[in-house]
């Protein structure tokens, strides 16, 4: 693998974590417990469809193919995917949302923090602009999952299934791949095994004080997107985002 | 001071041209007409989300899906502020949203249609939301403080939404035929309902007197209606879009295009509940309050459950 | 403002904008929140979309106290006639300067 090549891969990843969960995050649309929960969530929606945006612009210029960000976005296989699992994970109800929002802030507020220091000038720049948005979502989340989890009876049984249903999806959060070796060599980007220390030493301090506990897996965690194997709901998300463009291919919009 | 002394002091300063304030004394039914006028115009909005939110999972480009979200949150944004401006009158939103859910409150009858295209998203930004913007400027001129002072803000923000609408449209326009016949349909079935919105037609309204009189609206539905005509006419010919009105004509005299009859039957027809997605829109409604009740609830007990730790801690 | 018993839609809270460092809070609207951190939250979510803020007051609805349109007269009418509060009320010989 080049560097290159190694650059396109990250990029893709990192782009395609923002866009399925600013898509996902798009479903809510209209539908929040309150008014101020819906302006809420479209605000963070807004925020990683923008950083998609800039990420899959910058890989189409990387690849040097030509493809621009929808081509990128519209018109690649569900393989071709690189998002982790836990953002296309389904919206379910408020809990589940606010849980999967939670687990990926974190993740991704200590990622773009160590991205500020990358030796790779678009990273940095990104990730500068990028994780003060992050900073706010994870303050958001992480208010929500305490207020959920210590909040009722039904609220807290509610917040614990969320936690039950998503936990397994985060341990490929932090799976390295090859691209990961030769961008941490380069000083690109940071490595993964150290934002896990400090992802779990922070959400497990969030999750006691929300009053849940990590569920027992035995183990298990689910993998798969580094490979482009994704879950079943991957399939329907890319169904409904790209049929349009793809039903007219010749059209510009 | 009686009653009748108060309401001439009442007309006098809405006359002077100065604002009334919440607090202030108003005739009861002022503050009725109000109440019932703000919070139809906040159901609207939230209502409104909905047609143009089933396309944000669709939208073409990355670009049209940001824009189109903006828009939507938007909207919330604009029911917000709807809600806190009718809020000062007395009445609360859990109220005005109970009105909503269990039917006996209004909303505009257009969000009733349905979005069958991408072309639809295009033709609520440019026809819709070009016909509210005429109808919000001259509310904004209106003499209760806290709506003409919401109304000032939300036009200002929807002045993209329209804009954002026609590029979609005049885009599709000039794209392929396919693409552009997209577009002749979304105008087809946007157009009427449109003009519908802007309400009955003075010779049928009820209230007009009144509320002209007590400056909460400063003009009649039939002048607003025909400024929106005068200005969107032209703006679907230079998008080389036909309006689906062959009665359609301008009168050099007067300077304005005439349209042909109003279709008044369906309007309410719509507006009873009869529309194509009258039931849709209020179940949606409906789900959000019901599902997000547990929500409300947890919030309150944790705020309650953090007052009484720091009532033990003290 | 209305009614401000906590429902189901919390407390209603009235929102301050600073717009610019250095200039004052102006009121800008108001949110429902179950707690002040979460009115903050959602006064930072629908107030400040456009870049209009640079800091944010949020203030229960309730705590506020204003005048009445019947204590206008006597609040604010008796402030007409002291114009000597004002410098323009003073003459000053032509040449001096700095006052």
């Amino acid at each position: 693998m080049t560097e290159k090549e190694a650059r396109f891969e990250y990029l893709i990843r990192l782009g395609d974590n923002a866009l399925i969960l600013g898509q996902r995050l798009g479903e809510w649309c209209g539908h929040a417990h309150q008014l101020e929960s819906d302006i809420a969530l479209t605000n963070i929606a807004l925020d990683n469809v923008g950083q998609a945006r800039n990420l899959l612009t910058e890989a189409g210029k990387v690849e040097g193919k030509g493809r621009s960000e929808d081509d990128l976005a519209f018109f690649r296989t569900e393989n071709e995917f690189r998002n982790n699992l836990l953002t296309e994970q389904e919206n379910g109800n408020f809990a589940q949302t606010i849980t999967r929002q939670y687990l990926f802030d974190v993740f991704q507020f200590h990622l773009y923090s160590g991205l500020c220091s990358s030796t790779d000038d678009f990273l940095k720049g990104f990730a500068e602009k990028s994780v003060k948005e992050v900073t706010y979502h994870r303050k958001l989340s992480g208010d929500w999952m305490v207020r959920l989890g210590d909040g009722t009876e039904e609220s807290h049984d509610k917040m614990q299934e969320a936690l039950d249903i998503l936990w397994p999806f985060t341990g490929e959060l932090f799976e390295k791949t090859e691209a990961d070796e030769i961008l941490i060599a380069s000083g690109a980007v940071p490595d993964l095994e150290e934002i896990k220390k400090i992802w779990i030493e922070e959400t497990s301090a969030k999750i006691e004080e929300a009053t849940l506990t990590i569920p027992d897996t035995m183990g298990y965690m689910a993998r798969g997107s580094r490979d482009g194997h994704h879950t079943e709901y991957m399939g329907y998300i890319l169904a409904e985002m790209q049929a349009l463009p793809r039903s007219m291919p010749d059209a510009t919009w | 001071m009686d009653t009748a002394e108060r309401e001439k002091k009442f007309q006098e300063k809405i006359d002077s041209g100065l604002k009334v304030e919440a607090k202030e004394w108003m005739p009861e039914n002022y503050r009725k007409q109000l109440t019932r006028m703000i919070s139809q115009h906040a159901h609207s909005e939230i209502v409104g989300m909905l047609p143009e939110g089933n396309w944000i999972t669709r939208a073409p480009s990355l670009r049209r899906k940001a824009v189109l979200l903006a828009k939507v949150q938007d909207e919330a944004g604009h029911g917000l502020y709807l809600y806190s401006a009718a809020e000062t009158l007395g009445i609360d939103r859990k109220t005005m949203i109970d009105q909503l859910l269990s039917g006996r409150a209004k909303y505009s009858s257009i969000f009733n249609y349905p979005t069958l295209s991408w072309a639809d998203i295009g033709a609520i930004g440019w026809l819709v939301d070009g016909a509210a913007i005429v109808n919000q400027t001259m509310l904004a001129r209106g003499s209760y403080g806290p709506y003409s002072r919401a109304m000032v803000r939300i036009c200002k923000e929807e002045s993209f939404h329209n804009r954002q609408g026609y590029e979609i449209m005049y885009h599709l326009a000039n794209g392929t035929p396919e693409q552009k016949a997209m577009a002749q349909d979304a105008l087809n079935r946007w157009w009427w309902p449109s003009i519908q919105m802007l309400g009955p037609s003075d010779a049928q309204s009820k209230n007009s007197e009144e509320t002209m009189r007590w400056k909460i609206k400063v003009e009649s539905n039939d002048t607003v209606r025909q400024r929106f005509i005068d200005r969107t006419v032209p703006q679907a010919h230079a998008a080389g879009l036909t309006i689906p009105d062959p009665d359609l004509k301008f009168n050099e005299e007067t300077g304005h295009w005439e349209i042909g009859e109003i279709e008044w039957t369906e309007f309410y027809r719509v507006i009873k509940g009869h529309g194509p997605c009258n039931r849709k829109r209020l179940k949606a409604r409906q789900e959000a309050e019901r599902e997000g009740r547990w929500v409300r609830e947890a919030a309150a007990a944790y705020a309650a459950k953090q007052r009484a730790r720091a009532v033990q801690a003290a | 403002m209305s009614d401000n018993t906590e429902n189901d839609q919390g407390k209603l809270w009235e929102v301050f904008i600073q717009s610019k460092p250095g200039i004052p809070h102006k009121h800008a609207g108001s949110v429902h929140a179950h707690d002040a951190e979460m009115a903050l939250a959602g006064a930072r979510d629908v107030y400040t979309r456009r870049r209009e803020g640079t800091s944010i007051w949020v203030v229960p609805s309730e705590m506020i106290t204003a005048t009445t349109e019947q204590d206008a007269d006597s609040f604010f009418d008796p402030a007409d006639d002291k114009a000597y509060r004002h410098p323009t009320f003073y003459t000053i010989p032509e040449g001096v300067k700095y006052l």
